[in-house]
């Protein structure tokens, strides 16, 4: 009788240890949202807070790529269409039909969402990468739509006159930036958030074992493709927000440009860089190639040069990504600190 | 619409088909050998037909060396992206292998605009520019020699997978990688021979092209991305369907311009890119599985 016991502390080890990476990973999110509320009090500067949205609204699309990646082990080559989408259907339905911009972003997700099944459903029942292939085609088809249909999306003179949002009668988006960047990053908030939570729910389990073995995950009777579809057009509704959140930004204004396929790889870069299925891999990413853009800005012609250089320095040094990278660094740190501690005693 | 328009349409985009075959065999190349998408194969494109132009108008060489010239500077930049920036990564999984690809081809592309600026270039024709009329429709002698070098390329190709124990040992790597190296096929050799091919092919495509449509040092990104549609189309990895899969894409292609809709022509490859993937996804020639 004795002997049978022994195995199960074991396994309350194992569901202790992930309950506590758990409380930890809710810990560092709660120090980060902290951070990015108390940071408007430091930066004032509205190019710097202007920079600061646009690192929000990308998070809210790598996030989803994260998870649409690292969990069910799919790529999105068009997820800077799903971005577009989300703009220009509440851009036009605002500037040119006088809509509620609440109402256009609903309008934009419910076609967003459309969209995402429509190419979903079909290429993920399949075995491989065709989701990658037929969302570069929708990337580049929506992107191309975007510039040619001149009557209704401006084409590439663009969108102009969006209105601003609203939020309990009170207008968002004025020139002050503080409003609009609380705004932003509330809903980037929201997206990390239910991330975090899905990845550890029943789905977020059911994605994980299918992204290990399929077969094995098919065996236990997850409907693989289903879970599949369902992560994709959720990260695509990631990005309709996001895009949404960009057209009644304080630009007021919309073209082609921003939805490209330059877009949609840039996106793919930020999650493969930061480390795909990991927590803190889309922010790592998103910073760094963020901030990457701006420090080479300077060097005219050789920023894109020494852009692509690092790029493939960066991933050949660090295939895992930028938050492997560092998690390895720190445990060595902690490890080194540890037997420190040891050898004092 | 007459039928010697169609005609005409039908000329254009054999022509095109051609380039779009001879990308569509190097993403194939490579994609046999790593199971990897080189999104870098455009700018073997771009380099061919910009070496090209800029070598013989800035030395005064006749144009068939500077031709020779880009064919070389050209391959030795794909054995270079192998060495220096694929092997390293080998063991790095697919999606890391494909971002190398993407920051190579944004290095590569980068360097083109520093070195060209941003101008178009013209290529001389290679056997002038007076139009041969055939059945009502005008040909240009240049359309010839691309639909010419995309069949003496295929033959070669043909020969090179049937006939050499290189081409053969690459055939061997794609069908089984373990197999073949329990044979005593080096993986890595494969993997540079293919890029060397993958890069040479483009190249000679870029040259072909250049006298058509100019060049310029962004050429690469739309030609890539359309060689890689071609490459679905006929069937990632068979080096029949990259042919059939150009040819049919080109004049899917100049019809669906001419006939319905210049404004979306750019969009039309894409169309057929899903309309595929939604019936056949393995392509026309491709075999069942495709993972990556």
């Amino acid at each position: 009788m004795a002997a049978e016991t022994v195995p199960e502390p074991d396994e309350h080890a194992e569901v202790r240890a992930t309950a506590r990476r758990r409380r930890a990973e809710n810990i560092q999110l709660l120090c980060f949202f902290v951070l990015v509320a108390l940071i408007p009090i430091f930066v004032r500067n509205p190019f710097h807070l202007h920079i600061l949205i646009f690192i929000g609204l990308n998070l809210m699309l790598t996030v989803g790529l994260n998870l649409l990646m690292g969990y069910a082990g799919q790529v999105s080559l068009g997820h800077a269409a799903f971005y577009g989408l989300g703009a220009y259907t509440s851009g036009i339905l605002t500037a040119t039909y006088g809509w509620n911009p609440w109402l256009g972003m609903l309008a934009g997700l419910v076609l967003t969402c459309i969209v995402a099944w429509l190419v979903g459903k079909p290429t993920l029942h399949l075995k491989g990468h065709y989701l990658a292939m037929a969302t570069l085609g929708v990337g580049i088809i929506v992107h191309v739509v975007f510039r040619q249909w001149t009557p209704v999306t401006g084409g590439s003179a663009g969108l102009t006159e969006i209105p601003s949002m609203t939020l309990f009668g009170y207008e968002i988006t004025s020139r002050m930036h503080v409003q609009y960047y609380y705004f932003v990053w509330a809903w980037v908030a929201l997206t990390m958030v239910l991330c975090a939570n899905l990845v550890v729910s029943r789905p977020g389990r059911a994605l994980r074992a299918l992204h290990d073995s399929e077969l094995a995950a098919q065996t236990l009777g997850i409907a693989t493709s289903r879970y599949k579809v369902r992560v994709f057009v959720l990260t695509a509704a990631f990005a309709s927000i996001a895009g949404t959140l960009y057209a009644h930004s304080s630009m007021r204004f919309l073209s082609p440009t921003p939805f490209d396929f330059h877009t949609s790889i840039a996106l793919l870069v930020m999650v493969v860089l930061g480390g795909a299925g990991t927590l803190w891999g889309p922010v790592l990413g998103t910073l760094t190639v963020t901030a990457l853009h701006e420090v080479l800005r300077p060097y005219t012609n050789w920023d894109i040069v020494i852009y692509g250089l690092i790029l493939m320095v960066l991933m050949i040094a660090m295939p895992g990504g930028l938050s492997r990278a560092f998690g390895s660094i720190w445990g060595w740190i902690t490890r080194l600190a540890g037997r420190g501690e040891r050898d004092d005693t | 619409m007459t039928s010697s328009q169609v005609w005409q349409l039908l000329i254009s985009g054999l022509t095109i088909g051609g380039i779009y075959a001879l990308i569509a065999l190097g993403f194939s190349l490579i994609y046999n050998a790593t199971n990897a998408i080189n999104f870098a194969q455009g700018e073997f494109v771009m380099l061919g037909g910009m070496i090209t132009a800029a070598s013989s108008s800035a030395w005064d060489i006749p144009l068939w060396l500077a031709a020779v010239f880009a064919v070389v500077v050209t391959t030795l930049v794909g054995l270079l992206l192998d060495r220096a920036a694929i092997r390293p990564a080998r063991n790095a999984g697919i999606v890391v292998v494909i971002i190398i690809t993407i920051g190579a081809s944004i290095f590569i592309r980068g360097l083109a605009s520093i070195i060209w600026g941003p101008d178009e270039r013209p290529v001389a024709a290679f056997s002038g520019d007076m139009p041969i009329r055939l059945w009502g429709g005008a040909i240009a002698p240049q359309s010839l020699w691309v639909l010419g070098t995309t069949l003496v390329i295929a033959v070669a190709m043909y020969v090179i997978f049937e006939y050499t124990i290189v081409g053969k040992a690459m055939r061997a790597c794609a069908v089984n990688p373990h197999a073949a190296r329990l044979c005593g096929i080096e993986m890595s050799r494969m993997i540079t021979w293919s890029f060397v091919l993958a890069a040479s092919i483009g190249a000679i495509a870029g040259i072909v092209l250049a006298p058509i449509t100019m060049t310029q040092y962004t050429v690469g990104i739309m030609l890539g991305l359309k060689g890689f549609c071609a490459a679905v189309l006929g069937g990632l990895g068979s080096g029949l369907g990259g042919i059939a899969g150009g040819l049919i894409l080109g004049v899917l292609e100049s019809l669906g311009a001419g006939l319905i809709s210049s404004q979306y022509k750019d969009a039309i490859a894409f169309i057929i890119l899903i309309v595929m993937l939604l019936v056949r996804p393995r392509g026309i020639f491709g075999k069942p599985g495709g993972e990556w």
